[in-house]
Formats: C-alpha cells, sequence, structure tokens
C-alpha cells in the first residue's frame, strides 16, 4: 500500500528529482556542519599541546571555518526549504489527482454501490483519508529519505574516521528501526479499531441530535446518555491504548539514542585520554549525534504516518479500485434522435437474493402514457430504475428504440430518458440553477417555462429574489410539494424523450397535480410517459394501466379495462374513493401482499 | 459530518450574530479565555498535572545536563590530564541522567496524552448532556451537521493541540534553560551568541501576518472543496439521472485546483521560515568559533565550555523551529475552542423548579388557560387559547399550516415555555412538575418516525428498559406490527440500518406505534403523518391508531378525515386562535371554517390546493 503512495507520488518526475537532489545537498551541508565543528575545537587546542605556535594563522583558520559555517547553515536551511516545500507540493499534488480521481470514481459507481454504502463513509474517506494519505507523502516519504541519507553519508564518515566509535554511534539505528516496526504493526491495528469506535460513537450522537424531540418527548435522556457513555468509554479505552503504545515506543527510542550517547562519550573519552583520537574528532561524533536527535523523535510520528496512510490508503484504493458494475459497452453507439419508445421483455431482477421482478413485458410508445400501480415493494420503482440503466436486469432485456439498453452510451441514454423521483434532492444553490440543474446552459426563457408548467413560477416569483433565492441549508426551505414540482421542472427543462414520474407527485395536491398534468399536456404529446403513483387519480387517464404485485403484472388495460375486470385493480379503486370512514375494519385479500421491505 | 467545519456562519444561532464571521476564521494562537476555560478542566487531574510538572522539569533538566557533563568530562579529563577516574565520574552521571531522563519522559507524555484525551472525551460529553438539556428553539434553529462539526471536528482539532502542546510546553523550558545557562557559563560568549534570538523574532513578526494571511486561505479553500464532494455525494442519483458528471468533474476541478494553489503556497510560507533560522544557527555557531575559539587560544575560556556551547546552539533552534510548526494549530485549537465554549455557553432552556414535584397516577385530563406563545418576540403563534381535554378523550386539532396546531402539542409536553397563561396535565401546572415525569405521563408519536440503529426490539423498548418481552411483542401486535417483525430476517433482533432504512415509512409509523405503548403514558400527543403512505399502509395504521388511543388521553394533529371523524371532538386553529369546537356532525352544522373545508371534499386536509391554505394564513406565516 505504501508503496502504491509511493508510486503515485513519484509520477512527479520533475519535482521528485528536484526533490531528492535538495535532500542530498540539505544532508551534505548538514554533514558538513560537526565537521566544521570538530576541526575549530581541534585548531583551538592545538595552542594547549603547543604553547609556542603562532596564534595569528590558527585564528584565521577559525574565522574561515566560522565563514563556512554560516554558508553551511544557510544552504542547508535552504535546500532543507526546498525539500520540505516540494514534499508538501507533491503531497498536495498526489491529494488533488486523489480528489479528483475520487470524485469521478464516485460519479461513476452505480446507484448498487450507493445503496449499499453511507454517505457519511464515502465522505471521510474522501477528506480524512486523502489527508492522511496527503502528509504521508509529504513528511514520511521525503524525510525517510533525508533520514537514510544522513545515517548513511553519516556511517561512512564516522566509520572513516574510528569505526568502532563509528558502529557504536550507530547501533541505535536497528533497535529503533525494530521498535518502529513492531509497535507499526499494533498501531494500525488499534487506529482501525479506534476509527470504527469513533464512527459508532458519531452514529449514536448524529441520531440523538436529529432526533431530539423523540428523546424529549420520551424524557429519555438518561437512556440517551447511557448510550453515549458506553461507546464513548469504548473509544477513550482504544485511544489509551494507542497512546500506550505510541508512548512507550517513542521514549524508548529517545533512550535508546541517548544511551548510546553516553556511550561514546566514555568511549570515545577513554580513546581521547589514550592519546587514539582528538578532542575536536570526539565534538564531531556528539555534534553528528545531537543533529540526529530530532530526526528520531520525529520517528515516531512518522511511524505513525506510516500506519495512519497504511489504513487510509487501503481505504480509498478499495473504492478506487472498484469497477463500476455499470458502463459502456466496448463499442457501445450513441443513441441518436430517441423517439422514446421502451420494451421490456420478460425482465427478472433481484436486489442480492430477493427478487424482485419476475418477468415484466410491456411496451411504452412515444405519445403514450403508461400508468403503473401496485402496493410497497411489488417493485414499480424498480421499473422505473431499469430505464436509464441505473440498474441492470437480472435476465430479459429493456429495449429504447429498439436498440438494447446496454448497446447504447450511457450517457445518451440518460439524456433521452428523465426519472423524476419521489425522495427530491435539492442542491444548495438557487432556484434557477437548481431548474436548471441538467441543462446550465439553456436559456433562462425555457427554464422558466418548465418552472411554470411545474406550477411553481408563481411562487418562486413572489420570492423576494426571485429566482435568484438560495434553496436548503441557507436559503428558503421548500415544502415537501414545492420540491417536487422543481423536481418535474428540472426534468422538463432536459426535454426526455421518456419522462418517468415515479411517485413524483405524492406530496403536491390533487388540483395541482391536475394543472401541471394539463399544462404538459402539449410537451408530451409525441413522448413517451410513464406514471407511477399509490394515487389512483394520478393515472387513471394513462392509455394502460400495469397493476404489479410481487414483481409480475397482475393485471393490465385502461382504466375501464380493469374496472370491468373487477379484480385487485378494482378493489384498490374501491378502497381509495369509498370515504374514509367506512376503512379499517376487515382484511380485504389486498393486505396481505401489502407489506414489503421495499417501494 | 459536514466537511469538518461547516461552510460561512449560516443559521448558526440567530442570537449571536457577531459570531457568525467566527465560524472558520483562524483564531489567535493565543485567547486567554480559551486557555483559562480550557485549565478549569484540568482541576479534577490536579494530582496527575503535579507529577507532569516534576516529570516535565526533570526531563528540561536531564537534556539540559547532557552539554555540560560533557563540558565536565573534557575540562577534567580530555584535556591533556588524562584523568580516568573523572571520565568515569562523569559518565557515570551522564547515564544517570540518561535513565532519569527515559523515566521522565515516559511519565510526562503518558500522563499528559491520556489525561488530555480524557478531558477531550469530558468536553465532548459536557457538550452534549448540555446539549440535550438546551432549549427547544435552539434545537429547531441548529442543524445537526453543525452541531457534530463541533462534537467531532473542534474536539478533533483540540486533540491535536494537546498532544503537541505537551512538546511545545517542555520545549519552552528547554528554550529559557539554555538560554540562562549559556550566559551563566560565560556571559561574554553567552550574550554574542544570543544576538541571534531578537533578530530571529524580528523576522517573525514581518512573516507573522503573511502566513497568517495564506493559511487561512487554504484552509476556507479546502472547506469549499470538502462542501462541494458532500454534495456530489449525497446527489449523487440525481447527477447520474441528468447525466451532469462531466459538468461537476470540470467544476470541481476548478475548486480543487484553487485549493492545490492556495495549500502550496501556505507550504512555502510555512517553510520560509527554515532558511533564516539555519542561516541564524550557523551565524550562532560562527560566534562560538571565533569568539569561543579566540578565548580558547587566549586561554580564557576552557575548552569544554566551547564544546558545550556548541552543543546547546545545536539544540538551541528546535524549539524555536517546533513552535513554529505548531502555530496553526494553535490558532486552530483556539478557534475551535471558542467553538466549542460557545455551544456549553447556550443558555439551558427549561429547567426543574427547586420544589419542582414529581408527577404520578395522573387523571390525564389538560388545559389550556389563556395561553399565549410565540418563538420570536411579538409575533405571538397561540394567542389567548383555552380548552380543556377531559381524561380519556380524543382531540383532534385541525387547521391550516401555520394555525399554530404543532406549538399546542409541544407546550403540553413543555418544550416551550407559554409567555403568558398555563397549560395544566393532571391538575398541576407544567412548571411545577419535573420535566422527566412529565415526560413519562406524556408519550409522543411525531409525524415522521424516528428510529435508531439498533434492532426492532430495542426501538419499540427504547428508554422503558423496565418492560419485559412480553411488552413489547404485545404493543407490536395491539398496533399490527408483529406480523411483518416476525417476516424480518431476525424478526424482533433485526438490526435497523440507518435509522430503519430498509423497513417502509409504514412500518416505522408502526413500530413508533408501538414504541408510544411500551411507555405506557396517560396522555398520547400525535402527529399524523402526512407523508406519502399507500392506501393499505394507511388501513394498517387508522386500524392501529384506534389501539392506540384505547384508554388515553389523546390529542391528535390530524390530517386525514377518518382520524377527525374518528375523534371525540374537534378543534378548529387558525393563526392561533380556536375559532371552532365540536364533534363532527356540530361543527358541519355550523358551517364555519371546517364545514367549508369538509366540503371540499379532499381525502385529506394536505390534498387542499396551496391557494386555500395561502387563504386561509393571509398576511402571516408562522412556525408550525
Amino acid at each position: 500500500m505504501v508503496w502504491r503512495i509511493a508510486k503515485l507520488a513519484a509520477r512527479q518526475r520533475l519535482r521528485l528529482t528536484f526533490a531528492f537532489a535538495a535532500v542530498i545537498a540539505a544532508s551534505i551541508f548538514q554533514l558538513w556542519i560537526p565537521q566544521l565543528l570538530g576541526d575549530s575545537v581541534d585548531r583551538a587546542l592545538s595552542l594547549l599541546t603547543d604553547p609556542q605556535a603562532d596564534t595569528g594563522p590558527v585564528r584565521t583558520r577559525l574565522i574561515a571555518s566560522a565563514a563556512l559555517l554560516v554558508m553551511a547553515g544557510g544552504l542547508r536551511g535552504g535546500f532543507a526549504m526546498l525539500y520540505t516545500y516540494l514534499g508538501e507540493s507533491m503531497g498536495q499534488r498526489v491529494a488533488y489527482r486523489l480528489r479528483m480521481a475520487y470524485y469521478e470514481q464516485l460519479q461513476r459507481l452505480s446507484f448498487s454501490y450507493h445503496d449499499r454504502s453511507h454517505a457519511g463513509d464515502i465522505l471521510s474517506r474522501g477528506i480524512l483519508d486523502i489527508e492522511g494519505v496527503r502528509m504521508f507523502v509529504n513528511t514520511a516519504m521525503l524525510r525517510t529519505v533525508f533520514l537514510a541519507i544522513l545515517i548513511g553519508a553519516g556511517a561512512y564518515l564516522m566509520i572513516s574516521t574510528d569505526w568502532r566509535l563509528g558502529l557504536i554511534s550507530l547501533s541505535f539505528v536497528p533497535i529503533v528501526a525494530w521498535r518502529a516496526s513492531v509497535s507499526r504493526l499494533k498501531l494500525r491495528r488499534t487506529w482501525l479499531e479506534r476509527q470504527r469506535k469513533m464512527g459508532e460513537l458519531t452514529t449514536v450522537m448524529e441520531e440523538n441530535l436529529g432526533g431530539m424531540r423523540v428523546v424529549r418527548a420520551f424524557a429519555a435522556e438518561d437512556y440517551e446518555m447511557s448510550k453515549f457513555d458506553k461507546k464513548s468509554n469504548e473509544a477513550l479505552a482504544l485511544s489509551n491504548e494507542t497512546i500506550g503504545i505510541w508512548v512507550r515506543n517513542s521514549t524508548f527510542m529517545t533512550f535508546a539514542f541517548l544511551s548510546v550517547w553516553a556511550v561514546i562519550v566514555w568511549v570515545g573519552g577513554l580513546n581521547v585520554i589514550d592519546g587514539e583520537m582528538t578532542v575536536g574528532e570526539l565534538v564531531k561524533f556528539l555534534a553528528y549525534m545531537g543533529m540526529l536527535q530530532m530526526p528520531v523523535r520525529q520517528l515516531g510520528m512518522m511511524v505513525n504516518g506510516y500506519a495512519r496512510a497504511t489504513t487510509s490508503g487501503t481505504r480509498l484504493f478499495e473504492i478506487l479500485d472498484l469497477v463500476p458494475e455499470i458502463r459502456d459497452k466496448p463499442g457501445a453507439k450513441d443513441l441518436e434522435a430517441p423517439e422514446g419508445a421502451v420494451r421490456f421483455s420478460n425482465v427478472h431482477f433481484s436486489y442480492g437474493d430477493e427478487p424482485v421482478l419476475r418477468g415484466v413485458s410491456f411496451e411504452a410508445r412515444p405519445g403514450h402514457t403508461i400508468g403503473i400501480v401496485g402496493p410497497p415493494g411489488s417493485g414499480k420503482s424498480t421499473i422505473a430504475h431499469l430505464i436509464p440503466r441505473f440498474y441492470d436486469c437480472t435476465s430479459g432485456s429493456i429495449s429504447i428504440d429498439g436498440h438494447d439498453v446496454r448497446d447504447v452510451t450511457l450517457d445518451s441514454l440518460r439524456h433521452a430518458v428523465g426519472v423524476v423521483e419521489q425522495d427530491t434532492f435539492m442542491f444548495s444553490t438557487t432556484v434557477y440553477e437548481n431548474a436548471a440543474y441538467g441543462e446550465p446552459y439553456s436559456r433562462r426563457a425555457d427554464v422558466e417555462h418548465a418552472t411554470d408548467m411545474a406550477q411553481l413560477h408563481r411562487y418562486v416569483d413572489s420570492l423576494p429574489l426571485g429566482y435568484d433565492t438560495l434553496v436548503g441549508e441557507r436559503g428558503v426551505t421548500l415544502s415537501g410539494g414545492q420540491r417536487q414540482r422543481l423536481s418535474i421542472a428540472r426534468s422538463i427543462v432536459l426535454r426526455p424523450s421518456v419522462i418517468v414520474f415515479d411517485d413524483s407527485t405524492a406530496a403536491i395536491d390533487a388540483a395541482t397535480e391536475q394543472r401541471i398534468r394539463a399544462a404538459l399536456a402539449d410537451v408530451t404529446k409525441d413522448r413517451t410517459v410513464i406514471i407511477i403513483s399509490h394515487r389512483l387519480s394520478s393515472l387513471m387517464h394513462a392509455d394502460e394501466i400495469l397493476f404489479i404485485e410481487d414483481g409480475r403484472v397482475a393485471e393490465r388495460g385502461s382504466h375501464e379495462d380493469l374496472i370491468a375486470q373487477g379484480g385487485k385493480y378494482l378493489a384498490l379503486y374501491e378502497l381509495q374513493i369509498r370515504p374514509a370512514m367506512d376503512l379499517g375494519v376487515e382484511r380485504g385479500p389486498l393486505l396481505d401482499s401489502g407489506e414489503g421491505a421495499r417501494s | 459530518m459536514r466537511g469538518g467545519g461547516g461552510r460561512g456562519g449560516g443559521a448558526w444561532m440567530r442570537t449571536s450574530a457577531g459570531r457568525q464571521t467566527a465560524e472558520e476564521i483562524f483564531g489567535d494562537a493565543f485567547d486567554g479565555q480559551v486557555i483559562s476555560r480550557f485549565i478549569s478542566y484540568l482541576k479534577a487531574y490536579r494530582k496527575l498535572m503535579a507529577v507532569t510538572l516534576g516529570a516535565v522539569l526533570v526531563f528540561s533538566a536531564t537534556t539540559l545536563a547532557f552539554p555540560l557533563i560533557v563540558k565536565f568530562a573534557i575540562d577534567g579529563g580530555l584535556d591533556g590530564s588524562g584523568n580516568r577516574a573523572l571520565l568515569g565520574a562523569a559518565v557515570a552521571g551522564l547515564f544517570g541522567a540518561v535513565l532519569l531522563n527515559y523515566v521522565s519522559n515516559f511519565l510526562q507524555e503518558i500522563i499528559v496524552g491520556r489525561v488530555a484525551m480524557r478531558i477531550l472525551f469530558n468536553m465532548r460529553r459536557a457538550m452534549y448532556l448540555h446539549l440535550q438539556r438546551v432549549s427547544m428553539s435552539f434545537m429547531d434553529k441548529t442543524e445537526v451537521g453543525r452541531l457534530m462539526a463541533r462534537l467531532q471536528g473542534d474536539v478533533a482539532a483540540l486533540q491535536e493541540f494537546l498532544e503537541t502542546a505537551v512538546f511545545a510546553v517542555g520545549d519552552m523550558i528547554i528554550l529559557v534553560g539554555i538560554i540562562v545557562v549559556l550566559l551563566v557559563l560565560d556571559p561574554l560568549l553567552g550574550g554574542l551568541t544570543l544576538i541571534v534570538v531578537p533578530v530571529l523574532f524580528l523576522v517573525r513578526i514581518v512573516w507573522l501576518p503573511y502566513a497568517k494571511r495564506a493559511f487561512l486561505k487554504a484552509r476556507e479553500m479546502s472547506s469549499i472543496v470538502n462542501g462541494a464532494l458532500n454534495e456530489n455525494v449525497n446527489g449523487v442519483r440525481v447527477v447520474q439521472g441528468m447525466v451532469r458528471e462531466r459538468l461537476n468533474f470540470e467544476m470541481f476541478n476548478d475548486k480543487a485546483t484553487a485549493t492545490l494553489a492556495s495549500q502550496q503556497r501556505a507550504a512555502l510560507f510555512g517553510q520560509s521560515l527554515l532558511p533564516v533560522v539555519d542561516l541564524l544557527t550557523g551565524a550562532a555557531m560562527a560566534v562560538v568559533v571565533v569568539v569561543g575559539g579566540s578565548l580558547v587560544l587566549d586561554n580564557a575560556l576552557e575548552v569544554g565550555v566551547m564544546v558545550a556551547f556548541m552543543l546547546y546552539v545545536q539544540r538551541f533552534f528546535d524549539p524555536i523551529r517546533s513552535l513554529t510548526m505548531h502555530y496553526s494549530t494553535m490558532q486552530r485549537a483556539m478557534a475551535s475552542g471558542q467553538r466549542i465554549f460557545e455551544v456549553l455557553d447556550v443558555p439551558l432552556g427549561i429547567r426543574d423548579k427547586a420544589d419542582a414535584v414529581r408527577m404520578k397516577d395522573i387523571d390525564g385530563s389538560i388545559e389550556f388557560r389563556n395561553v399565549t406563545f410565540g418563538y420570536y418576540p411579538d409575533q405571538p403563534v397561540l394567542k389567548d387559547v383555552s380548552f380543556r381535554v377531559e381524561p380519556g378523550e380524543t382531540v383532534a386539532l385541525v387547521g391550516p399550516t401555520g394555525s399554530g396546531k404543532t406549538s399546542t402539542t409541544a407546550l403540553i409536553h413543555r418544550f416551550y415555555e407559554v409567555w403568558e397563561g398555563q397549560v395544566v396535565v393532571g391538575g398541576r401546572d407544567v412548571r411545577d412538575v419535573t420535566q422527566e415525569s412529565l415526560g413519562r405521563q406524556v408519550s409522543m408519536v411525531l409525524q415522521d418516525p424516528y428510529l435508531f440503529t439498533g434492532t426492532v426490539y430495542e426501538n419499540i423498548r427504547y428508554q422503558k428498559l423496565e418492560a419485559t418481552r412480553e411488552d413489547i411483542v404485545k404493543a407490536a401486535r395491539a398496533v399490527g406490527a408483529h406480523e411483518f417483525i416476525m417476516r424480518l430476517t431476525d424478526g424482533y433482533d433485526t438490526m435497523l440500518e440507518q435509522r430503519g432504512g430498509n423497513l417502509s415509512i409504514g412500518q416505522r409509523q408502526l413500530i413508533s406505534f408501538a414504541r408510544a405503548i411500551v411507555a405506557d403514558a396517560k396522555i398520547l400527543v400525535l402527529d399524523e403523518a402526512t407523508a406519502n403512505i399507500d392506501s393499505y399502509t394507511e388501513m394498517l395504521i387508522q386500524q392501529a391508531l384506534a389501539r392506540l388511543l384505547e384508554g388515553c388521553t389523546g390529542v391528535v394533529i390530524a390530517h386525514r378525515l377518518a382520524t377527525v371523524r374518528n375523534a371525540d371532538r374537534i378543534l378548529v386553529l387558525q393563526d392561533g386562535e380556536i375559532i371552532e369546537s365540536g364533534t363532527h356532525d356540530e361543527l358541519i352544522e355550523q358551517g364555519g371554517l371546517y364545514s367549508r373545508l369538509y366540503t371540499l371534499n379532499y381525502a385529506s386536509f394536505d390534498d387542499m390546493p396551496d391557494e386555500l391554505i395561502y387563504e386561509a394564513t393571509k398576511g402571516y406565516r408562522g412556525v408550525s
């Protein structure tokens, strides 16, 4: 996983090359500093061993060393800035790429994926996990290299100065590396576990706040607090475990480092006493070690970064690697000038193991209206979703203008088919932009005309800001009926050849619906219209009505035919027309299949 | 979560308009008020904090001691005299210091880490508990996403801060320690070396405003990008249905590119101090080499001191560097801290009186005595409303949107305080009894059934932990939910995902009915669902409703004619006043608003065209 992220970062060749060059330059200058320091100590000391020597040249050389020190410091800083900046920039670019890829992938993944996953989870991957990967590229990757060069080159320098002392000073590296990898594994596990617990805590809090009226209505504060405390304490325990691992690890690393430092003072000191080494050389060793102290302290953080990047990367690529279930066939053709003749031939469909449609066949021709009615869970909405290929049918075939929907491009198919859903999602932008959502470049008059046909123009016009009024969060809250009307307008603007109303007038009063239908008559006269509804008055006028039950067409025909048949449609008709007061005494045959899991 | 911090000021508490701008803007790195309130959370851990303080001091002292010990070793044994005993003593001291350093380091980090974590959890809990008690009007006005951003995002920002704060405090102590030691070791050399410090501070003063601006911009941009992602995820079905993928991708690309640019700029500013710091480090070392070296040559300074200086200077800037690195973390933390305390400062809405009594075994009567109430000053929603509901009676509230039906039911439960008049439940003013006991007497079914993640069983039982399994099955049977529950995969133990998203709306309604039965209250307040329910389910619900109201006092906000006609009495509200009252037949006879609405012949009052509703609410828009 780490490798895959690294490969992504490595695509920015130029930046990477410069970054590495800067890393090398920075470490060279950094390594030079201890040399300069050690040499000057020796020079200053030279007088002690040879009191007769002239101090003049020594002083000049000291000044030269000083000048070099300033230069080395400045250059090291400059290059360090360069590589950290490049590192950040590479991290940001990787984040940008991932973000775009993620966004694109989310738009491509089929409905079935979005049905299965939670928006909160998708978002936290798109925000927090991308961040985790970014930080990894930025800090961990280049810093690891920097540290490796520092240790490698330093090792060479030190071992060539004094191999025994050199080996001693490097002995902490394997210890630290071992600790780091052990704790990485542990941290990864607890990190994942903790994220999961925090997710559960989030759910508890979200539901509580969202359902505050229920909580208060039932005086359930104590109960809710105990739910919260349970999750919260579990999360806290895991957090403490994480802290424990992390602290044990990082303090031990510092300890190993300092112990080695002390050993160098000891062995080095003995060497100096024995005359095998100068004080300046010992200072070099100590200064070199001092240089490593900060990176070693950060090593702990890097380990954490690795752990987080691995988890984050796994979670991201899990989604990025998914192949959308619904995509264009190779060589799929555009649907040219669609007329909108829809044909279902023996269509079967199931969500998982649960069959929803069991052999549905019908034909909808341009200029005709098909009504679909049936109990909840009978599969009505599924029919609507199969036409624009939000899902693929399990067997059988669906065609438009004689082309199987799987043989044409998704773009052209979905342009031809407009589904007005019962659940209307509005974007938090202006009324106008919501209405023109599918055709942002359409003429204003067309958009207003569509809104007018949907019987919403008058209301929008009455708002102080008119069409520029913001919808949702920070603007007006539209009622359910108004949202549905806006959603109808949004679909009309697209002028699709096939319009499917999927229970999309449920919150609109019957009179307004009547007016919408009248206004649309002109638009729909040469288009295919499919109306799915609970309310018979919405579809009684259809050319053909299908009564769907248990995924099959139980009855079909015009309203009059169906009434004459005296079957389930008639029973439903009577149920809706009969005065509501007489209801609820006996359970008719309709009720037995009345409850399904899906609608 | 909504992109970490939410966008813009928006609806966050209209009463604190001045604070809206603070939503996204970085605070100062230090905010005395936030810090001092934060410290008040530390008080509970006084002993532990004392131990930590000790550990920090030992840690800093030992860190400072290392170069000194080396100096001692060099001056005592390495400058030609060759005293092994002194070296041995120095090394022994060094090992002792290393060990102490290890122990103190471990202690400080583990204690601070865990205490910090506990404090964060405590703060979150305090916020959460507070939100359970703030006024309902606050909750009405505030989006859940915004609150979640505080409970999660802001607490996480504080966590990041606390994790680095330990280092920062230790670094500060070490910085001060180094300055003191340098000046004590050799005032002249020390003074000259420390000249770099004011220079650095000057540079920082120039740098700060630019960096701040760059950081701010970067943060704003990334919250815009996250907002866009959020919207696309939630609206993905519309996006795909309308084939907007390409355009959205391009629009998102613009935002992401702008974010990239601002992030890079911020990174540049973040790093630009680095060469300055390193240059100054070099300069300080140069001073040590030239001045220290000369002094050594003049025999005015021991070589060990010079070495000690070198070792100190090397570490000198580490604290300053990490303080710079943590600057933006600290700013973020202060802003988050402010937002957290803002939540905690939201005044508690309704509190029990000191002498509030527990209400039990009441008769179930409800009485409104000249009640006037509203949500905004000068905009009363209920005007001088009086009525009485007898025990066991079912009263239907009817009226157009905004007429005050929902407010009436909310007042029975004391979600809000009346402006004038009295609400009397079971013979007692609701303000004289504990809210908890009132809640046990009045159960409520909301318009939109609200279920929690958990099993069906847990949802029906809810807070009534003493209810037995039989009670729950009995309640489910009573409302006709038992059959479909048994058909679920695990029956009553089926997990409801996403607040019951795997059930139909009618099924959710029935479960919420069963929950109300289990609660076993004398009074039932019910807001009938207006949501689209098919005829089959509606029939089931009508039957369930009858069972639900059996044997208790009922106040029903009725939308369906069937419900209205089944009620013992109908109250018709308009513009916050009761304009008609009586049985269905009486009201039809009166020929008032009710009969007018009734003769329009809609199956439900919600089916009435907007025009009629507008007509009825002319010149008046309120909250209902």
